[in-house]
């Protein structure tokens, strides 16, 4: 049975709190509803057959992503520390875990506030008339539009060139682009601000920005099912397409997605959740936050694709009328006689009594299908398809400045939890030195990644970021994620996790969480961790390069990586993941050298030495 | 006399006659000192297009005479100075200019273009179309002067955000700073009442203070014998 004393630390201190119940829900929900929910899931809703990818989709939720979320708000709650502290309580062994959890943390707030930084120069870029990324600039002599934004659009202009400022490939880095750090500058900044008073000030802050995007999504439903084309883009992402659920690929992408959406094994909820109470119902906290999860990834894609659709819609209509003029230029017909509505009609009269000329003519051929297929995802989808939808719109500052706040607010609510999974440790850890204020701390620790992740603004910087996201943001979870259910399950015992259990919530979990703890889980991580690597061993290690001296421009390059790059991508798959072996190597030497100690100290016991009192506690 | 008067009426009726359709055969399609003009009403004006008629042909050349006669600075064109011809129901037709002094001289093409260049705004505007609807084929149109702001619109709202994060910072830190600095007063206060109850506590001979170290048993106070 559990003492009463481990309600407080052993210092003495005590722990920060949060103000109330919805503080802490709202800073969970904020983490794990982040960038990915809007601009992953919908891609993948739409390639894997629309509403047929909900069921991978859902059984992977209940059987592998509320299991593990209630696992870690449990074990933060109950143990009451960061993911250091929580995985050397469980086992020594196993402390690695906590470390590992703690790099990865670490990896991930340098590219992902990155990204809140892209978005930051987006919305300052907002506040103009016309938009910056809807026309092509002159060049130097003002004779005409710059070449690169002729031949590609000034969209992809805007992103490329004006934003990025992109390298040809990855071996030329570039220089540091001002505007860049300017803005990473400032997303840092808002982030220390957030962080200044650790949960107080966080939780205030999660009032704001969990809450935000869904009324800026809402607000986008609503125009967006106004827009022409909108209805075309719904029913193309929605129609079930049961064929595909016949391809494993499916049911991988399903996995990972719901994995990497709900942000288990970052240590972040583990600290969150380390501010509890102990008597509070973990259980219905994690089922809610998962749930709200999956719901808002729903909810954000139909006004994407909405919006999508009336983008395509639009490229259809520009792709129509561009053919109309042309025909009516060359055979001298009436202005507006030929509409988009008789177009065929007259394409067909007109080829029939003159083949020739109209085939002189080169007419694009416009399907509505072909644009509705341009999707994307990530960044492409935010910074180039959406911006490109927004000019269409009437209004287009607005929407612009609501989408980019909308993207900012996900973003930071994420990175809370991110900086959260790397400063709750270290204060466990006691590395903190005494005479250091906890604001201070904070300080030096988003300085230094402000100054880690000044390569992201590198004229390669992109580059660099992808790598990042596909090499760190990815296996390592997995593997941490194995590794925590394993040690709970079967190191901890579900016996004793089951009394925790009972301790906070005042009930015994069912036989559902114990089967999934147990058994299914484990299988479904592994099984996930296996064929994912298996897929990435197959697929060659390239990268589409932006290059504007490339034949096939505006096409992107395909280029391989360089081999320093490639160790590079090895090495960030492997060291945040390496320090579980370590640990326990670690611990098993120190352990055995120990046991020699120990034994001088057993042929004069003396049972008022408090070290023998600490080991009673923790095994 | 009198027959010398009527073959000097005849000749001059025969001139007039001939002049026009002697400016007809100046203006033929691909000619090489004349333009061809496109125009897109119901494109630019969708339900309040006019129609094309004789009046807008006539204001037509009314506005390319006043862009030859701004162009050269003199006041001799006229509208008979303009020849049209070809006209499509696209609406599209070409033109030529012919000198004032010499009606079988035409302008040539580079000062037409340079003329035109010069009025193209007075032109659009005197239609309601843009250089879009309006077209002169051959003659493209000068792009629009970027507007290029002193200071780019983006750094002003950088600056703003940056300022308030900042006094939110400093706000922030100065404030917990004097918490601290509060309580640490308050436990200067209490720690001069805690050493008054620690000197009666060692007298009664219980400590009632501090944590409860359950590591030492109490039976250490009575030896067993």
């Amino acid at each position: 049975m559990p003492e009463e004393g481990m309600e407080d630390n052993k210092e003495g201190e005590e722990r920060p709190k949060w103000n109330n119940k919805a503080e802490y829900l709202l800073t969970c929900i904020g983490f794990a509803v982040g960038l990915g929910n809007v601009w992953r899931f919908p891609y993948l809703c739409q390639i894997y057959g629309g509403g047929a990818f909900l069921i991978p989709y859902l059984i992977a939720l209940v059987f592998q992503g509320l299991p593990l979320l209630y696992l870690e708000l449990a074990i933060g709650q109950r143990l009451r520390m960061g993911s250091i502290g929580v995985w050397n309580s469980i086992s020594p062994y196993l402390g690695g875990v906590g470390v590992a959890s703690m790099l990865v943390s670490f990896c991930v707030s340098l590219f992902y506030n990155t990204i809140v930084a892209w978005v930051l120069w987006y919305l300052f870029n907002s506040f103009q008339e016309p938009l910056p990324w809807s026309q092509c600039p002159l060049n130097h002599n003002n004779t005409g539009y710059v070449e690169e934004c002729v031949e590609s659009t000034p969209v992809n202009y805007f992103w490329y060139r004006q934003t990025l400022n992109i390298t040809p490939n990855m071996e030329t880095s570039g220089s540091l682009q001002w505007w860049m750090v300017v803005s990473l500058a400032t997303a840092w900044s808002i982030v220390y601000i957030c962080f200044v008073r650790g949960i107080e000030t966080i939780g205030k802050a999660v009032y704001v920005t969990a809450t935000f995007p869904y009324l800026v999504l809402t607000i986008f439903l609503v125009r967006a099912l106004t827009l022409p084309g909108a209805y075309e883009g719904l029913i193309y992402l929605f129609t079930p397409d049961w064929e595909i659920l016949k391809n494993p690929q499916v049911w991988l992408d399903a996995a990972t997605q719901i994995f990497f959406s709900l942000s288990v094994a970052f240590g972040g909820l583990i600290s969150f959740s380390s501010y509890n109470s102990q008597k509070n119902n973990c259980e219905k906290d994690a089922v809610l936050v998962g749930v709200i999860n999956s719901a808002t990834s729903i909810y954000a894609s139909i006004p994407i694709f909405a919006i999508l659709g009336f983008k395509a819609h639009t490229n259809y209509v520009t792709c129509l009328n561009g053919n109309i003029l042309a025909l009516t230029n060359e055979f001298d017909i009436s202005d507006m006689n030929i509409t988009v509505e008789n177009y065929e009609q007259w394409f067909d009269s007109l080829n029939g009594t003159h083949p020739s000329r109209v085939s002189d003519l080169k007419l694009k051929t416009c399907d509505l299908q072909t644009f509705l297929d341009q999707s994307a995802s990530g960044t492409g989808l935010a910074f180039i398809v959406f911006t490109e939808a927004v000019i269409s719109m009437p209004g287009s500052q607005v929407w612009a400045v609501l989408f980019f706040i909308m993207l900012f607010s996900l973003g930071l609510s994420s990175m809370f939890g991110n900086l959260e999974g790397i400063l709750t440790p270290l204060h466990d850890l006691k590395l903190v030195p005494k005479w250091m204020p906890n604001e201070l701390f904070t300080a030096i620790i988003c300085l230094l990644l402000f100054l880690m992740a000044l390569i992201f603004c590198l004229g390669s910087g992109n580059y660099w970021l992808e790598i990042f996201n596909s090499y760190v943001g990815s296996v390592p979870f997995l593997i941490i994620a194995f590794f925590e259910i394993i040690a709970v399950a079967y190191i901890y015992g579900i016996g004793r996790f089951s009394d925790d259990l009972e301790f906070m919530t005042g009930h015994r979990p069912n036989i559902f969480w114990k089967v999934c703890w147990l058994v299914i889980s484990p299988l479904m991580l592994f099984v996930v961790l296996v064929a994912y690597v298996a897929v990435q061993a197959q697929t060659p290690p390239t990268y589409a390069a932006w290059n504007p001296d490339y034949v096939n421009f505006p096409n992107t390059e395909v280029l391989p990586y360089p081999d320093w790059v490639f160790a590079i991508c090895v090495l960030l798959s492997s060291v945040p993941v390496i320090s579980i072996p370590l640990v326990a190597i670690y611990r098993l030497i120190c352990c055995m050298s120990g046991r020699h100690s120990k034994d001088s100290l057993h042929n004069n016991p003396n049972p008022y030495a408090n070290e023998d009192y600490v080991v009673e506690l923790l095994l | 006399m009198r027959c010398l008067r009527m073959l000097v009426r005849i000749l001059v009726l025969l001139y007039l006659a001939g002049a026009p359709a002697l400016a007809q055969t100046l203006c033929q399609p691909n000619a090489s000192n004349g333009y061809r003009v496109r125009i897109s009403i119901k494109t630019a004006l969708g339900n309040q297009a006019y129609e094309w008629n004789e009046n807008e042909m006539f204001l037509f050349r009314a506005t390319m005479a006043f862009a030859m006669r701004r162009y050269y600075k003199t006041e001799t064109y006229n509208v008979d100075n303009i020849i049209v011809c070809n006209q499509t129901r696209r609406v599209s037709f070409w033109f030529v200019v012919i000198s004032p002094e010499n009606p079988t001289m035409l302008i040539p093409k580079a000062d037409v273009e340079k003329a035109v260049s010069m009025s193209r705004h007075r032109i659009n505007n005197a239609f309601l179309l843009t250089d879009r609807t309006l077209e002169f084929l051959g003659i493209y149109p000068t792009l629009a002067e970027p507007v290029n702001p002193d200071t780019p619109p983006w750094l002003i709202v950088f600056g703003v955000v940056i300022g308030a994060v900042f006094a939110g910072i400093i706000a922030l830190l100065v404030s917990s700073l004097l918490q601290k600095r509060r309580k640490e007063k308050g436990m200067m206060e209490d720690g001069q009442d805690e050493e008054d109850r620690q000197m009666k506590g060692v007298e009664n001979g219980i400590n009632l203070d501090g944590i409860y170290n359950r590591g030492f048993t109490d039976d250490d106070r009575f030896t067993k014998l």
